[in-house]
């Protein structure tokens, strides 16, 4: 007689079912244990207590359309870009006085020759800038020539557009903390740019200003425009900006036919 | 109960938002104080040619808050604007009106001419080439004594009619004058 295969048992309702052993139970779990264990331990009482987990799985382990190529990390880059512009940003903060009577131009003549790895880290800031928009702005044609921004994505290209606008403002508040002739110079001319629009120009001059000079108020206005204001709003709608990628994903390169219905019933039969 | 807690709701968020806005929208209410400097004597500048002075707009913050003034004695053969107590001496700002560079007065041209753009005025500050919306503005002189004294800055249009100050890049003929209202304060 042939030998029959052993059937498994049927399952137990859950009551029923012998409890598995609980770590401390079985007697082996040393001490090398628990710490090898431990950060495992740390995360999963994280985990537990917030369910911070799903969230990282949702936005870490996506489905991506095939043909996604080396084009689709340009976003990323940008946001490093303003990682390593906020970082930077801040560690110059410790140095840098808003003073208009020369306090802010010998703080950065401070920062520039006299801190240890000051010219590095003023170096990365200021050519960081530059990087960061021309990132912003290759990014951007990148979802333009793969018509990446049509429906459903087109609230994720109008937050974009306000993200770029964000950018530019940084990048001029940010140009005249210097406070050298080229700053004063350019934000004046900056300044009076905006005074060229009608009905509302002037008085938007003169708020950029504080008054109808330049003068200390401005500086300090920028000053807490560039490292306040704008780089909270920033913040906040690069979340906003991740947050759409992730819930409606990216979309194949425009050279990737989509599957026809007849090829489609092909590789089924 | 919603509509009791929504209105608390708003009543807390204005509570700290309308005084915080009204305090960054102030300066643009704020008042100018008007200031009188003294940039020479009066024997210190002829009826012909520009003499370059400098006059302190911002007070306090050293170079940044200076600008210059060109000097000349009111010539009733050349100048054309209104001459009256107010204007003893032509002085013109030369803060180029296009977008706000320092322009410089060549003498042997007989002409300001702005580095950044390309602007050119002639002798009144009226605009003869470039891209100059309005002539150059002016300030108020007056003679105290041996002194000479420079006060508050006013625009012209193109016929020198005078206009209280304005931003540069902002015509004041035609309809670019109610395009590009004064600052509330200057409002007569």
């Amino acid at each position: 007689m042939p030998k029959l295969p052993k059937l498994p048992a049927p399952p137990l309702p859950g009551p029923l079912q012998e409890p598995p052993p609980r770590p401390s139970e079985n007697g082996k779990a040393g001490p090398f244990d628990e710490a090898k264990q431990a950060g495992i331990a740390t995360v999963a009482w994280v985990d537990e207590r917030t369910s911070l987990s799903g969230a990282a799985r949702w936005m870490m382990f996506r489905k991506v359309p095939k043909g996604t190529n080396w084009f689709y990390t340009l976003g990323s880059a940008t946001m490093f870009a303003f990682l390593s512009q906020a970082v930077t940003g801040v560690f110059l903060a410790m140095y840098y006085r808003p003073e208009a009577n020369g306090g802010a131009y010998e703080s950065i003549r401070y920062i520039t020759n006299d801190v240890f790895l000051g010219q590095f880290v003023r170096g990365m800031h200021k050519w960081g800038a530059s990087v960061m928009v021309v990132l912003v702005f290759v990014h951007m044609g990148r979802t333009f020539f793969f018509g990446a921004y049509k429906y459903p994505r087109e609230l994720n290209w109008v937050i974009g557009v306000v993200l770029l606008i964000l950018t530019m403002a940084m990048s001029f508040t940010g140009y005249l903390l210097p406070f050298d002739e080229r700053a004063y110079w350019a934000t004046i001319v900056g300044v009076n740019i905006n005074g060229t629009g009608p009905l509302i120009g002037p008085y938007l001059s003169d708020f950029l200003r504080g008054g109808s000079e330049i003068g200390a108020t401005t500086l300090s206005r920028f000053y807490a425009i560039h490292m306040l204001l704008i780089p909270g709003l920033l913040a906040a709608l690069i979340g906003a900006h991740l947050y759409l990628v992730a819930k409606l994903g990216t979309t194949a390169p425009p050279w990737k036919k989509s599957h026809t219905r007849s090829e489609m019933r092909e590789t089924e039969i | 109960m919603t509509g009791t807690a929504h209105t608390a709701g708003a009543v807390a968020a204005a509570s700290f938002a309308l005084p915080a806005l009204g305090f960054a929208l102030g300066p643009i209410f704020e008042h100018n104080v008007i200031r009188w400097e003294t940039v020479g004597t009066v024997d210190e500048f002829t009826d012909d040619n520009y003499v370059p002075t400098v006059l302190t707009v911002t007070p306090g913050i050293g170079e940044a808050g200076k600008t210059t003034v060109y000097m000349r004695k009111h010539n009733p053969e050349i100048d054309t604007d209104v001459y009256d107590r107010n204007t003893p001496y032509v002085a013109i700002s030369d803060r180029c009106v296009h977008l706000g560079c320092p322009v410089r007065w060549v003498s042997a041209a007989e002409r300001f001419i702005c580095p950044c753009h390309g602007g050119v005025y002639d002798l009144l500050g009226k605009p003869v080439a470039g891209p100059p919306v309005r002539p150059l503005d002016r300030f108020y002189t007056r003679v105290t004594g041996e002194n000479v004294e420079v006060g508050p800055r006013f625009s012209v249009n193109s016929q020198l009619r005078r206009f209280s100050p304005r931003d540069p890049g902002e015509p004041l003929d035609g309809i670019g004058q109610y395009f590009y209202p004064s600052r509330p304060d200057a409002r007569k």
